[in-house]
């Protein structure tokens, strides 16, 4: 009985992986077709979310699956259900990418007024916490999930930065005014994602420690 | 609101010959509440249970040391057993109906503690069977064997039979092992209500079946208490490497 409930959960730890890799290529795309103004990489985040929104209807069947047949308890129960809402926020951060993919396209049309630094380096510091957030689950590893969790200070510090360049930006030049609030639109998603990681990272020190906190200042 | 104590154990050791099957428990059992004792077969939880009214008296070569408390009285040291059983009854796995109609089955019991008026054990015989909610499907056949009964109805007559003498504290063994789904959820919402009353101690291999209806759980692991405590604490985060093994199922 229990080798091939080891075995599910072992498939759960793969779909979740591999859903944890989709969710980071659509990160990635979104944010290089906005750097690059490529219509055709913005195209690919969008479809990654596509495929993220299959992958958590799957994880939540393979979930409900191991409830009803294996009436978890414990450290299985934990497990299974933090999988049940890591799956949610998983899925929130490719809605943002997309988010973030079609307003790249728009951006597309006209070349840069000026390109603001800390929009990729907001976009590297929220990837990496996603990263981590999905490794912490996969190698139970409480540090790791906290230190996610600390991240998220970063990624919000970042975003009053991106806030302060785009307000210089507008002061200095007032045709820039479109640009700018797509690009506060495009940093406040990534604010966003950020939130999410550390969400899922709330839900990794659950799953381990059986106790579920949420970080201060964080939502949702 | 914290509950009185209907027992208090302190080093219990019990020995069947030259095997210790008990290595000195000690617990307390909260009144009014659902104690489930938990653990795989050959841990002690069936034979402590026993300890509680003294059916180990029956068995030849056993000993038993340290203090069993009811009500703050020594279990051990009472004279009068009978006494002791009616206030403390007991429901075993397999239902055991005696071979005899199904009212004379209830009022066994109460006749044995000496009582003969007709009005009143009719009064007793539907108490107790409405109290085990067997009393709608029994009514109009009293005079009928038990054995005509199904399992399930014959678990719970022997549920009426033990509630006919007014105990104060049932113990039960597996008392659902032998019964389909449905007999099953009618026992185990008889024993929520039987819980405003009484104080149930029940042994259970159905680890669903504890979390359902206990309030405690104990984990019993060779012969040792490993872990008690609230029964959600000790499904969901319990303490102990060995208990954790057992109600996930990676034992052994």
């Amino acid at each position: 009985m229990r080798s091939r409930f080891d075995r599910q959960l072992e498939t759960l730890n793969t779909m979740l992986i591999e859903m944890g890799m989709q969710v980071e290529t659509a990160i990635a795309a979104s944010i290089e077709a906005l750097k690059k103004q490529d219509t055709i990489l913005a195209k690919k985040a969008i479809a990654a979310d596509t495929e993220i929104d299959q992958q958590e209807k799957d994880i939540e069947a393979m979930c409900l699956k191991l409830l009803l047949q294996q009436q978890p308890v414990a450290k299985d129960l934990r497990l299974i259900s933090a999988a049940l809402k890591m799956i949610t926020d998983m899925e929130r951060i490719g809605d943002q990418a997309a988010d973030i993919a079609e307003i790249s396209i728009f951006l597309s049309q006209a070349p840069y007024v000026k390109t603001p630094e800390h929009i990729p380096q907001m976009a590297a510091a929220t990837a990496k916490m996603v990263t981590e957030s999905i490794d912490a689950f996969v190698k139970k590893d409480l540090e790791l999930a906290n230190r996610v969790i600390a991240d998220d200070d970063v990624v919000d510090r970042l975003f009053d930065a991106v806030k302060g360049d785009l307000i210089k930006l507008m002061s200095a030049d007032s045709s820039s005014g479109s640009q700018a609030i797509d690009l506060l639109m495009i940093a406040k998603y990534l604010e966003r994602i950020g939130d999410h990681a550390t969400n899922i990272a709330e839900w990794v020190v659950f799953s381990i420690t059986g106790k579920h906190e949420d970080a201060a200042g964080s939502e949702g | 609101m914290r509950n009185m104590l209907k027992f208090q154990l302190e080093d219990v050791q019990l020995w069947y010959n030259d095997f210790k099957a008990l290595h000195g428990v000690n617990m307390d059992i909260e009144e009014k509440e659902i104690t489930a004792f938990i653990g795989p077969s050959g841990c002690g939880k069936s034979t402590l249970l026993k300890c509680l009214n003294r059916m180990n008296d029956l068995v030849e070569g056993c000993r038993i040391t340290g203090k069993l408390l009811l009500d703050g009285e020594d279990i051990n040291a009472t004279q009068d057993v009978n006494r002791l059983r009616r206030r403390v009854g007991m429901v075993f796995q397999k239902p055991n109906p005696f071979p005899m109609s199904i009212y004379d089955n209830i009022a066994f019991g109460p006749r044995t503690h000496g009582v003969t008026s007709r009005l009143k054990l009719d009064g007793i015989v539907e108490k107790a069977l409405r109290d085990a909610a067997i009393w709608e499907e029994t009514k109009d056949r009293l005079k009928k064997s038990a054995l005509s009964l199904s399992g399930g109805q014959q678990q719970r007559l022997c549920i009426a039979r033990a509630l006919a003498v007014e105990p104060e504290v049932l113990l039960m063994d597996e008392p659902t092992s032998a019964l389909d789904p449905i007999s099953t959820s009618k026992i185990e919402e008889l024993m929520a209500d039987l819980k405003k009353k009484y104080t149930v101690v029940i042994v259970t291999h159905n680890m669903q079946q504890a979390t359902r209806i206990s309030d405690k759980t104990a984990f019993f692991l060779l012969g040792e208490l490993i872990e008690y405590g609230e029964t959600e604490q000790v499904f969901s985060m319990p303490k102990d490497q060995r208990c954790e093994d057992y109600i996930t199922g990676r034992f052994g």
